[in-house]
């Protein structure tokens, strides 16, 4: 038996491999070095490096770009586990530019501002992986198709109020189980509702699932928060503010760990929503005005 | 039939039941130690290795698994599995723990960062047919091998990515991720059922 050995680097199976190999995890926003060491060190399966939180872009308004490439790298030397990075909607030089950095992701993400109101980044291009957000299964398809290896369900970022993460989440799952009862004829026309190829429509509803992980961001606060999106089918979730907003950053920060991977044993997740101090304060999605809602960026 | 349980605090945990389920056993998520005690075979999948043995202090099984492998109860290991698995790990966090069982010495992240994980072909050691397809995604490769570990497989600039020392098989890549079912069915049927 010979061997032939012809190395593929960056296929469409590593790009999505490395998301498989995330599942059942926590990705913790950090902005600082410190921040990327307590969330390794908590158990988290992956940073997400910025320079603020999404509830500090809120507050203090503005244009949010990509990080500071100095920061990045600080962040990436600080930690062993992947590390993520934002860049704005459509910006594919922001893109380019964390390839260059050697980010082990990048977060297509609406929590920056669109550089872009009418084209997402081509992310076939890249040989670094992309997770990109989506509010239903159309936008979650779409993404897809520009070559997202990854998706993540919005939510309503820098709030601490879940609600927008369950109604995505579920309207995700709940048009994928309608999809999948549909008859081959139907078909046709739900890739025409679904603003989606035909060819990913068909794949969606013969293996009831999306062709890649999707994890669950936007508002997430406390363990609970966290069980309840596992429970409501998420591979994993993304906790930005929750975290290092929160009074004990160390103790929640290894509650919402545990609880992801506990979410089914309320035993275990009474034990440990204990003690965890100030949640952050949060702000209720229906207090903000919609032009402010950081979900309805994208499409 | 044989029952194998699969490590599921953490990681590609559904790939692997599938790919047990495909090589004819009984496939079960193993959290606790009665869970543990259940089983014929473990496996401990890919993941993040530092999340895993921290999730095993957290929840008090960290002793019982080590205790499991050393035993010898059958264990296979892919990437942060093998990790799990190595008697010594280079790159990893301060004061990362491993179960150990393997003598061999494995880096963390050996082929650097994410936009260098590949897919090829490799022979391994006692499955015959066709090159397995293997997948590499922040894959750790084993740098030294002790005098009880027989190497399985290498890549042909000579990195070992394979290797079995009695009970214990571990790889650095990812079968369950490529449907290449022949490495579990090798583990199965020559190391639980044998």
């Amino acid at each position: 038996m010979s061997e032939s050995q012809n190395n593929n680097v960056a296929t469409t199976r590593v790009k999505r491999g490395l998301a498989e190999m995330l599942k059942g995890g926590v990705i913790m926003d950090v902005v600082t070095p410190e921040q990327a060491k307590i969330a390794e060190d908590a158990g988290a399966v992956a940073v997400m490096a910025l320079e603020r939180v999404p509830a500090d872009i809120r507050a203090q308004g503005g244009v949010a770009r990509m990080s500071d490439p100095d920061m990045i790298d600080g962040i990436i030397s600080a930690v062993s586990i992947p590390v993520m990075a934002k860049a704005r909607i459509g910006h594919f030089v922001e893109a380019q530019i964390l390839e260059a950095l050697n980010v082990d992701y990048i977060d297509e993400s609406e929590v920056l501002s669109p550089a872009d109101y009418v084209n997402h980044i081509d992310k076939w291009n890249f040989k670094v992986p992309f997770v990109c957000g989506a509010t239903n299964l159309g936008e979650a398809l779409r993404r897809i198709t520009e070559g997202a290896a990854m998706i993540r369900s919005k939510g309503e970022a820098g709030t601490g109020d879940v609600s927008e993460a369950t109604k995505h989440i579920r309207t995700i799952s709940g048009e994928i189980r309608a999809l999948a009862a549909k008859s081959n004829d139907e078909l046709y026309v739900a890739a025409k509702e679904l603003q989606a190829p035909y060819e990913l429509v068909v794949e969606v509803a013969r293996s009831g699932k999306l062709p890649v992980v999707m994890f669950t961001a936007g508002g997430v606060a406390t363990p609970a928060d966290a069980a309840m999106m596992m429970q409501l089918g998420a591979d994993g979730v993304f906790v930005g503010s929750g975290i290092f907003k929160s009074g004990d950053p160390v103790a929640r920060a290894k509650a919402i760990v545990k609880a992801v991977t506990f979410f089914n044993d309320p035993n275990v997740l009474a034990s440990v929503s204990r003690g965890l101090g100030e949640a952050m304060v949060g702000i209720n999605v229906n207090d903000i005005p919609a032009p402010h809602r950081l979900a309805d960026r994208g499409w | 039939m044989k029952t194998i349980g699969v490590l599921a605090f953490q990681g590609d945990v559904r790939e692997h039941l599938a790919a047990v389920e495909a090589s004819g056993a009984n496939a079960v998520e193993v959290r606790t130690a009665a869970e543990l005690a259940r089983i014929d075979g473990l496996i401990l999948p890919g993941g993040e290795s530092t999340t895993i043995s921290k999730l095993a202090r957290m929840f008090d099984m960290f002793d019982p698994l080590k205790a499991s492998i050393a035993s010898g109860i059958p264990t296979f290991g892919t990437c942060a599995g093998l990790i799990l698995l190595a008697d010594r790990i280079l790159d990893g966090i301060d004061g990362q723990e491993t179960f150990g069982g393997l003598d061999v010495t494995v880096r963390r992240n050996a082929f650097g960062h994410q936009t260098e994980s590949f897919e090829t072909r490799l022979a391994f050691k006692g499955i015959s047919g066709p090159d397995l397809v293997a997948a590499f995604i922040r894959a750790p490769i084993i740098e030294q091998v002790g005098p009880e570990a027989e190497v399985l497989a290498t890549l042909t600039s000579g990195a070992v990515v394979g290797v079995r020392q009695k009970s214990i098989l571990g790889v650095s890549f990812h079968p369950e991720v490529t449907d290449e079912f022949r490495v579990h069915r090798y583990f199965i049927d020559s190391m639980v059922s044998a």
